[in-house]
């Protein structure tokens, strides 16, 4: 049948995210597959991409740029399909992981509703958001990611809108396991990964993805980037156990935003003067602080990966 | 055989439910599952089947029940689902996706009346939407039909010939809410008709593909022109079908359509669902007095089965053909396809007309103007309205 896109049995094509793939130089989704690949320790999981770059990075009919079991889904069904797929698995008992892996647009805004229904069943799903913030795919236009300020397509003068807060919508659902993940910290990256591995139900991370097309930066400066955004506080590090327990995992060290927005020709319009992006990581992080210290997590949330990455 | 007095949806519950089951020594079944009137009835069921090997996922809406059914079908699952007008509507995407993926799930359209404005009567439109979309249809026109036809459907849609998804409709409260005696199938029955479900281009760990990723023109082409094979060999496996059925059963379902006393008819009329039992009734007592009149009760409408019908239509000279659906700027959609089938064929007279729509009862008076007007006509005109419900 024309739309299965065959593989050979040679050693690179088993690779989660094999060499060849579509990816622009600097793209977050290289990164974050590659670490998903790694902590997974050759355990092979389905991955269901809807719309978005993702699906793009396979390349075309028939190579495939991904090395496990693929399916292409419709802009806002990655959440269903992989519901179907996980009950197709679990009745034949077969453990492979099943993951989601979309973008911005299909998480924040087309699929929200699909993605807070497979929470609210708590579908046995690891939901992997790479957010760049934009429409990547259709050349950059606004969502509801996108943050305050940032020049797009469909937002010429800057978004005058604040970035949805994905994290405490997919905390109000209660699933046993919400994170976000940062592509500069890879040790806190493969332990999410392990941890979400071992953690049953819908698990949901968000990582912050470098896009350098879209945001108009150099691809070498991509994980520089985000590290600059963790440590300036505009995205913060951290972990939510059954949506009430939290545990922020990086501080940030007071970093000026400033160095962020100026390296991103997105930030124009703000770069001079970016208040709108301080206020937000001020509320941002009275939030979280007061989250972690009326529910703090417990040493037993996470403590399986504690043991294992000590062991490693 | 058990002989019970049920619901047309119940009948369709059982049916998908008894399918579901059978696969149980194979890779067992999932269904997505959201309820709309007039078919909520046959989603309720399904969630109250016990499976020794299946799941029903009850979902946020129908984009994601379809969506689910996907998911479970690409994992080599038996998948089907039930939807009705707006519903069906708000599925579209995934309808398509189905098809384009290749995928044998079965879905049961109760039909009913696209809104706004509101109304939750019998109307062809929603599932007629679907027309260009690469799936299966059967219309039928009785509970019994309708049992024997999920089943069918399931036996064609996951033949490899085939593999493309099947839908089956009836008609909204008329049918789905009506009571017939049924004869329902055993599980053994079923069990023996339908083999196990094998979605051949299913997810696997053993051999990893990317399935429904990007392709080139030159795929594309090559996709839609298997996917139109797959439609041409729809009949011949269906043939196949019904006689295994028949084996199975004891009894023989339609196939693509019914044709009756039209060998000597100068007039034909064409009508699906309900609608086409009302009409039979009407053409035994026209023929009674001595008129050469015949019918056609469409069942098959995708693959549309031209060469039955130009068969069936014979050497009538007058066809009429009653719609309940309407395409805006065209008329109605059945009458479409049949002039598809009659083209280049001046000595026929074939006349569309309009009626039923929204649910308005088309009764024997109704039927009887209609074919009064038909048999007084020298020439066809644009579709006419036949107004029922004033």
């Amino acid at each position: 049948m024309t739309i299965i896109a065959e593989s050979k049995p040679k050693e690179y094509c088993d690779y989660l995210l094999r060499p060849g793939n579509t990816n622009c130089a600097g793209c977050g989704m290289s990164i974050g597959l590659q670490w998903l690949d790694q902590a997974l320790a050759g355990e092979k999981p389905t991955l269901v991409i809807p719309a978005c770059c993702g699906i793009v990075t396979a390349g075309a009919f028939p190579t495939s740029g991904y090395g496990v079991p693929t399916a292409a889904a419709t802009f806002a069904s990655s959440p269903a399909l992989a519901s179907g797929i996980s009950a197709i698995a679990a009745i034949n008992k077969e453990k492979n992981p099943i993951i989601c892996w979309a973008g911005d647009g299909g998480t924040y805004d087309i699929g929200i509703a699909t993605l807070s229904a497979a929470a609210e069943r708590n579908e046995d799903i690891i939901y992997i958001c790479y957010d760049n913030e934009i429409y990547g795919n259709t050349g950059g236009q606004r969502s509801s990611a996108t943050p305050e300020g940032a020049v797009t397509s469909t937002t010429k003068s800057g978004k005058g809108e604040r970035k949805k807060d994905i994290m405490a919508i997919m905390a109000g659902h209660r699933i046993p396991y919400a994170a976000t993940l940062s592509v500069a910290h890879r040790d806190d990256f493969l332990r999410k990964i392990k941890l979400a591995r071992a953690t049953k139900g819908f698990r949901f991370l968000l990582i912050l993805s470098p896009c350098p097309t879209g945001w108009k930066s150099e691809p070498d400066e991509s994980t520089d980037l985000i590290s600059t955004a963790v440590r300036s506080g505009l995205f913060p590090v951290y972990e939510v156990f059954d949506g009430k327990r939290y545990r922020i995992n990086m501080k940030p060290d007071e970093t000026p935003v400033e160095d962020y927005v100026k390296k991103q020709k997105r930030y124009r319009s703000v770069a001079a003067d970016p208040k709108g992006l301080k206020d937000y990581i001020d509320q941002q992080w009275r939030y979280l602080i007061g989250m972690a210290k009326a529910f703090p997590a417990t040493k037993d949330d996470g403590a399986f990966l504690a043991t294992d990455v000590k062991a490693e | 055989m058990a002989r019970e007095l049920v619901t047309g949806n119940h009948a369709a519950g059982n049916a998908l439910a008894l399918a579901g089951e059978a696969n149980r020594n194979a890779r067992g079944c999932c269904a997505g599952a959201y309820p709309i009137t007039p078919q909520t009835e046959i989603i309720e069921y399904l969630r109250a089947f016990e499976f020794s090997k299946g799941s029903v996922i009850a979902v946020e809406s129908e984009h994601s029940a379809m969506g689910v059914c996907i998911g479970a079908s690409l994992a080599g699952g038996r998948s089907f689902t039930a939807s009705s007008s707006n519903g069906l509507a708000y599925m579209v995407e995934n309808v398509y996706a189905a098809g384009y993926y290749r995928l044998p799930i079965v879905m049961i359209a109760v039909n009913r009346t696209l809104g706004p404005p509101w109304n939750i009567w019998v109307d062809q439109g929603d599932s007629l939407m679907l027309r260009d979309a690469p799936w299966l249809q059967f219309y039928c026109d009785s509970h019994q039909d309708l049992v024997d036809t999920i089943l069918l459907s399931f036996r064609v849609a996951e033949d490899p010939r085939v593999m493309l998804p099947a839908l089956v409709a009836m008609d909204g409260f008329v049918t789905s809410h009506t009571q017939m005696v049924v004869n329902l199938p055993e599980q053994e029955k079923v069990d023996a008709f339908l083999p196990k479900c094998n979605v051949p281009h299913r997810l696997r760990h053993d051999h990893p593909t990317t399935v429904g990723g990007l392709t080139w023109p030159r795929e594309t082409e090559h996709h839609r022109i298997e996917i139109q094979q797959a439609m041409d060999r729809v009949p011949e496996v269906l043939t196949e079908a019904i006689a295994e059925f028949q084996e199975v059963f004891g009894r023989k379902p339609a196939g693509t359509l019914v044709a009756e006393q039209t060998e000597d008819a100068d007039t034909v009329i064409v009508a699906c669902n309900t609608m086409a039992r009302t009409l039979k009734n009407v053409i035994a007592e026209r023929r009674a007095k001595g008129e050469r009149i015949g019918m056609i009760r469409a069942k098959m409408f995708r693959p549309f089965p031209r060469s039955d019908f130009a068969a069936a239509i014979g050497s009538a000279k007058r066809v009429g053909v009653l719609d309940r659906n309407h395409s805006p700027g065209s008329g109605g959609i059945f009458w479409q396809e049949i002039a598809t089938t009659l083209r280049g064929r001046s000595d026929v007279l074939l006349q569309d007309y309009l009626v039923g729509l929204g649910g308005g009862d088309v009764t024997p008076t109704v039927i009887n103007e209609i074919i009064d007007d038909l048999v007084k006509r020298k020439e066809s005109s644009e579709p006419v309205w036949k107004e029922v419900a004033a």
